[in-house]
């Protein structure tokens, strides 16, 4: 399925601290990241892509647009998934990760707005996010496919033709052209892939210092 | 079509064996590697310009004839190595390992629940022994292994005819998968030569002895600088070994042919490091003429042949036993020095080893620390070279089984673990680093797989 980058805009994190931010001693475990889509229709969400930098869950909250006058409303389309198994560790605090349509608990077909929810509950990180966001939505239908008339709509067998004088049996013809078809199939696949591998260039192998780059 | 098929599943099972887990953190590994890796250009490239010796010099035809006449016995050949020095040691690998740091974390000075006091400083995730329990669950005191239950007070009835007779079973069978599983409770000695071919899909076709030929001209037609570093290294190591020295031809017969296999140089996609590069003289920059070097990517450091010496014992035919040192080292051995995230990375059995070694004997942990004597400094040589070299031979063997059936290399840091724990009554009267090192400086008289059994299931915590 061909998906499209819808542009985005990504403003910059907040980060959810109870008390005065500058006197307390911690460092913030909680982070938003609103992303709106300003010079976009509401669109239907197909993917969402980013390289994970020490986040240990995330949270996805969606505003989605209603023809009807009621107030738009956040609802939460992924909850606490997990991108780090633990949380003090290194496994997954660098992966790029993929969001599908299919994996989120709402309908998402008319997104005005989203908002990425991070939390890494860990005191050992200096700082976490997630870069290189990208969205996407469903990219253009590829063109059906039309089959040739005759494939989808077989002939009827025809009769078979009259048995001319002096010609062998086309049964017994076909079956040994068959045989020879599978006996140079298997001449060719038993043609060995091992590469002989040369080193040099045309034989020489006259070398400069090793280099730095 | 059905031998197609097979081929067809063999590589496909040998690809997703190499791939499975291959982690690789940005940051923190190319940083440091890539340090390290000018380290060694620069080293070497300076014991081309010191010594005035070609990186790589086509060899004259006399020349070329006189090394196929001694192909056999290049032991005998005595050349002056002395100028020569290996491009780097098991501890300057050890100080890398040690300085890398991860920028996004707390290293601050007030410790914390998570301050590494060992000499690695890098937060991976390891099993802690419950978890190796699970893992090694073949290792338990209710299993029968070899190495420990087919001692002679034993009687063979009870476990070992058994257990060969299913071993017999698996190779008729060729079932490489049941190897696999047999394996993990080691395997008979006339049987290990087989058991392993057949784990690793190793199998000698015409095609694969003709490749080993192909490489033996490529080494009588080119002297490579590497060469010299081989030498020295099996002098230096193998040669002086009182189980290895017998076979010292068989390893200039297949290390030499390793430097120029370029086969080689596929593992490099899953591993972080990169081979080092060079251009044909007058040709610099053009990247037609751009070649690897040595032609395999790999540089030999200092014990590098200790890995081969063991397969000595087990393959006699020189291209069968190439075949398998290659499938060895792509698969297992080249985790061993270089840095990765990877479970079975050097860097995570260090932690592995001393996160074990913390948490299960803290008062011996606390005291070799204090007198200056960090564990990982005497076991670190050990696990890079996955004890070859430092254990009898027979106890070898049945620890290699091990990491063949379990395809990890986590019993090596568990295993140094449980040395610690068995001689943790002398250690802890010691008073210094080289004190240290000599209560641990024999290991030929253990018995690996007891001192395993115990650590993990038979100590209480």
């Amino acid at each position: 399925m061909s998906r499209v980058l819808v542009p985005c805009h990504v403003k910059g994190t907040v980060a959810l601290q109870v008390g005065d931010v500058r006197t307390s001693q911690g460092r913030p475990g909680v982070l938003v990241i609103d992303v709106t889509f300003p010079s976009v229709a509401p669109f239907e969400l197909q993917e969402i892509t980013f390289k994970n930098y020490y986040t240990a869950f995330l949270s996805i909250r969606v505003r989605q647009y209603t023809s009807m006058h009621t107030p738009v409303k956040w609802v939460t389309c992924l909850r606490d998934y997990c991108l780090m198994p633990d949380p003090h560790s290194e496994e997954g605090a660098q992966e790029y990760v993929s969001l599908f349509k299919h994996q989120m608990l709402c309908d998402m077909s008319r997104v005005l707005e989203l908002r990425l929810i991070l939390r890494q509950p860990s005191p050992l990180w200096l700082s976490f996010t997630v870069e290189e966001l990208q969205i996407y939505q469903q990219g253009p239908k590829s063109p059906s496919m039309t089959f040739p008339k005759w494939l989808s709509h077989p002939v009827p067998c025809e009769q078979p033709a009259p048995h001319l004088e002096g010609l062998p049996n086309p049964s017994s013809v076909s079956s040994e052209v068959q045989q020879m078809w599978a006996l140079t199939e298997m001449v060719r696949a038993s043609h060995t892939s091992t590469k002989i591998g040369r080193f040099d260039v045309d034989g020489c192998y006259d070398l400069n210092l090793l280099s730095y780059t | 079509m059905l031998q197609e098929e097979s081929d067809l599943s063999l590589t496909i099972a040998q690809i997703v064996q190499k791939l499975k887990g291959s982690n690789l953190y940005a940051q923190l590994e190319r940083q440091a590697w890539g340090s390290w890796e000018k380290r060694i250009l620069k080293s070497l490239n300076s014991m081309c310009t010191e010594l005035s010796i070609p990186l790589a010099r086509k060899r004259p035809v006399g020349e070329q004839k006189e090394l196929l006449n001694k192909w056999n016995e290049m032991g005998t050949d005595e050349p002056d190595l002395s100028l020569f020095r290996p491009v780097y040691a098991p501890k300057d690998f050890l100080e890398v390992l040690i300085n890398l740091r991860n920028p996004n974390y707390e290293n601050g000075d007030s410790l914390s629940f998570r301050t590494h006091l060992g000499l690695i400083q890098v937060p991976l995730k390891v099993k802690d022994i419950p978890e190796l329990k699970e893992f090694f669950v073949e290792l338990g005191l209710t299993t029968g292994q070899l190495g420990i239950d087919d001692s002679t007070q034993v009687p063979p009835e009870l476990f070992e005819n058994e257990h060969v007779r299913i071993g017999q079973k698996v190779l008729v069978e060729q079932d490489s998968a049941a190897a696999q599983q047999y394996i993990r409770q080691g395997s008979p000695t006339a049987l290990r030569a087989e058991l392993w071919a057949l784990i690793l899909n190793i199998s000698s076709q015409p095609e694969d002895i003709l490749y080993y030929e192909q490489l033996k001209t490529n080494v009588i037609q080119h002297d490579l600088l590497v060469d010299s570093l081989i030498y020295k290294d099996v002098k230096l190591t193998a040669s002086n070994d009182d189980y290895y020295f017998v076979f010292e031809d068989y390893l200039y017969q297949v290390l030499l042919c390793f430097s120029r296999d370029t086969s080689v140089l596929a593992h490099f996609a899953y591993n972080s490091a990169s081979p080092p590069k060079s251009y044909i003289r007058g040709k610099l920059g053009m990247e037609e003429y751009a070649v690897f070097y040595p032609p395999n990517g790999v540089i030999p450091f200092h014990g590098f042949s200790m890995y081969v010496a063991p397969l000595c014992f087990l393959y006699h035919e020189p291209s069968r036993l190439y075949q398998m040192f290659r499938e060895m080292y792509v698969r297992f051995f080249f985790r061993l020095h270089s840095i990765s995230s990877h479970p079975s990375g050097i860097v995570s059995l260090c932690l592995l080893f001393e996160t074990l070694l913390q948490t299960y004997l803290p008062q011996l942990f606390y005291h070799l620390r204090e007198i200056g004597a960090q564990p990982l400094r005497i076991s670190f040589k050990w696990m890079v070279r996955a004890f070859s070299g430092y254990l009898a031979t027979d106890q070898l063997l049945l620890l290699w089984d091990r990491i063949l059936g379990y395809n990890s290399l986590e019993i090596l840091p568990v295993l140094a673990a449980a040395v610690f724990a068995f001689r943790a009554v002398n250690l802890m009267e010691v008073t210094s680093l080289a004190a240290a090192e000599a209560v641990l400086a024999d290991l030929s008289t253990l018995k690996v797989m007891p001192l395993l059994q115990i650590f993990l299931f038979a100590t209480v915590t």
